[in-house]
């Protein structure tokens, strides 16, 4: 992804952040070597003061967090029946809140494979800490298909185990293959996380000054030694995994799409959903990688491993997938048109003009016209603060999509006499808005205890990792050793 | 199985991976076979000069995604046709394309798990103790900005008085003995 600088005369001082021979900005500011990279990452982990500011988050995550706990203990005393949903509405918040969260995590899983597998160097600044928010996505969206099956705690019903009553699932339903891609896709994740973890956490084990830390990290590291056979089974091992998490990351949100588009519902049954899906997914995931990664890079002074260079690059790519998600809209509408449907054509005009015709329009606002109309300049590309901006409002969107493909499909389809409406109720809210929470949480613990940015991959990044041939002198010592 | 008592090896520190690559391709030449080098990350040319290059992590990963794939599909062929047959919307029991996707994501967990789990136990991890942690320069650097080479004792080659003579000829930041 070439970033072309602005070309200047040599008598103006020169932004150190750009590289002089490319100019696009670096991607690790310079000056830095081993030790300092070591230092910097390994140093927010294992100092023994924690930041106020940490606690104070830790406090107010939490705090959000305990809506889940109340949502979600109310719900299993009373019942799904609290929540909005209702036939024809049946999905509700719960089918929408899943698919957004899972989206959300998508893109920690294409930095960490899809980037690694296209040699994008960029990415290992930012792949720990995407693949852990891909995991904490993962922690709020599965809870709410558990939750919407009425009595979660026999959600094990939905694997396929010998039993006494002689059932098992039903295989030619997406909802059984749901099953399958989420358990899958949570299982690599986090086997991916954790492995790219050891060398580091064998990095803090040897930099650990408490004893406490250093056997807490010293299990965790599992006897790393950096030896140079393990390096090279571990690199094989990472290109496999990431060769298998690229089919799966997109299998799953295609998986997602089928329990919309396999269903004769109007306004689902298409096939533009799974290639839909997964440009969304992606374009929600790296809005997301930049909500965490702005307060991240200013709070632990991280600008010189997270630059310009990453937000100029993430935003190329939520540009990218915006303009799939935008094209997908678009063909939406052409589509209830030309299908000469009826029913999809109802739809449609519903979707946008029905009494729920508001959320299509803030979703359009929000997911492609402000995105479009800025992501473009590279001005607002490396503008920090509009990115923060920007990362909420493509979430917003995002969620708003998933609102109006479940609720306004449903809420009015083929016959008249049984339109109904949907309205959340507020343990909806609540247990939503319990899950920022809960994710929020999840993620300062995660900031506090483990490398947030893989120091062996960013060292693989360092001119100093370039290896001279001995030459001359080689011969010379091979003579005198024999 | 290596000697569990007396010198484990001799351990050279280097400050850059050419040096390292070096005095690893040198010693190879000279003889020595029992021998492996520890960075703070991955660098192949010292693999090179290993002479390693072969891992059976691709093998296992791939037995491990058969496995998976007979597991998954089988499973629901089985569920299909003979452990509870149903009528569904009239589709015939054994209705392939609908199984595609559960058995794809058993071939993918099983074969991510078996490359992971694989790829340790061939490194032979977890090993929470190791000679080398008792080198004192070895942890101060090993994982951080240092490159070791360390020339093990059961290397037929192997004398502790010669092979320091050996590494000292690389001019290594130091050359120590370890024990285990």
């Amino acid at each position: 992804m070439a970033t072309q600088g602005p070309i200047h005369d040599p008598e103006t001082p020169v932004d150190p952040m750009i590289d002089p021979r490319t100019g696009e900005y670096a991607v690790i500011a310079p000056g830095h070597n081993f030790r300092s990279v070591t230092q910097k990452i390994a140093g927010i982990v294992l100092t023994p003061n924690t930041p106020l500011a940490w606690w104070g988050g830790l406090f107010l995550a939490g705090t959000i967090a305990l809506g889940v706990v109340i949502a979600v203990t109310w719900l299993v005393l009373k019942g799904v029946g609290i929540w909005g949903v209702t036939i024809p509405g049946a999905w509700g918040f719960a089918i929408i809140n899943f698919v957004w969260w899972i989206g959300i995590g998508h893109a920690g899983t294409l930095i960490s494979a899809i980037l690694l597998l296209f040699k994008q160097g960029w990415r290992n600044s930012i792949n720990r800490f995407a693949e852990a928010m891909t995991i904490f996505a993962v922690c709020c969206a599965g809870m709410f298909p558990l939750l919407h099956i009425g009595r979660p705690w026999l959600g094990y019903w939905l694997l396929p185990y010998p039993n006494s009553m002689n059932v098992w699932p039903q295989f030619r339903s997406p909802l059984a293959w749901d099953v399958f891609a989420v358990s899958t896709y949570a299982t690599i994740s986090v086997v991916f996380w954790y492995m790219g973890m050891i060398p580091d956490f064998g990095t803090l084990r040897d930099r650990a000054k408490a004893p406490i830390a250093k056997y807490f990290y010293g299990l965790l590291s599992w006897g790393w030694r950096g030896s140079t056979r393990h390096w090279i089974r571990y690199e094989s091992a990472s290109l496999l995994l990431a060769g298998l998490s690229t089919p799966l990351v997109l299998s799953v949100h295609t998986t997602i799409s089928f329990d919309f588009a396999v269903a004769a519902m109007a306004g689902w049954h298409t096939t533009i959903f799974p290639p839909y899906f997964v440009a969304g997914a992606v374009y929600s995931g790296f809005a997301m990688v930049l909500t965490l990664a702005i307060p991240i890079r200013k709070f632990y002074h991280l600008e010189d491993l997270v630059t310009l260079r990453h937000l100029d690059n993430m935003s190329k790519v939520m540009l990218a997938t915006g303009s799939i998600v935008a094209y997908g809209y678009g063909m939406e509408v052409f589509m209830s048109w030309y299908s000469a449907s009826h029913w999809e054509f109802f739809m449609m005009w519903n979707r946008m003009f029905g009494p729920m015709g508001w959320a299509y329009w803030v979703l359009i606002l929000t997911n492609i016209a402000i995105p479009q109309a800025t992501l473009w300049w590279r001005k607002c590309r490396v503008s920090v603060w509009w990115l923060f901006i920007l990362s909420f409002i493509i979430n917003i969107g995002m969620w708003f999509e998933r609102f109006v493909i479940v609720v306004t499909s449903l809420y009015r389809d083929y016959l008249p006499s049984s339109w109904g409406t949907y309205r959340a109720t507020k343990w909806d809210y609540m247990l939503f808005i319990g899950t920022w929470g809960f994710f929020t949480t999840l993620f300062l613990i995660f900031a506090r205890l483990a490398p947030m940015i893989p120091m062996s991959e960013i060292r693989m990044m360092l001119p100093q990792t370039k290896v001279r041939p001995g030459g001359q002198t080689a011969d010379r010592v091979v003579e005198e050793a024999l | 199985m290596p000697v569990r008592e007396g010198v484990y090896g001799m351990l050279a520190e280097f400050n850059t991976p050419s040096e390292l690559v070096h005095a690893t391709e040198m010693a190879h030449r000279a003889g020595y076979r029992r021998m492996e080098c520890y960075t703070p990350y991955p660098v192949e040319e010292a693999a090179e000069a290993l002479r390693f290059h072969k891992t059976g992590v691709p093998l296992m990963c791939l037995l491990g995604g058969i496995a998976g794939l007979i597991t998954g599909y089988g499973l629901e062929v089985w569920i299909n046709v003979w452990g509870y047959p149903l009528n569904i919307r009239a589709m015939p029991l054994f209705s392939w394309p609908a199984f595609v996707i559960p058995g794809y994501e058993m071939t993918i967990l099983f074969a991510g798990l078996s490359a992971a789990f694989g790829m340790l136990a061939q490194n032979g991890l977890p090993q929470l103790y190791h000679p080398l942690f008792n080198a004192p320069n070895f942890a101060s650097g090993a994982t951080t900005d240092k490159f070791f080479l360390c020339l093990e004792a059961h290397d037929p080659k192997f004398s502790v008085s010669e092979t320091r003579a050996f590494l000292e000829k690389f001019s290594p930041v130091s050359v120590v003995e370890v024990d285990h």
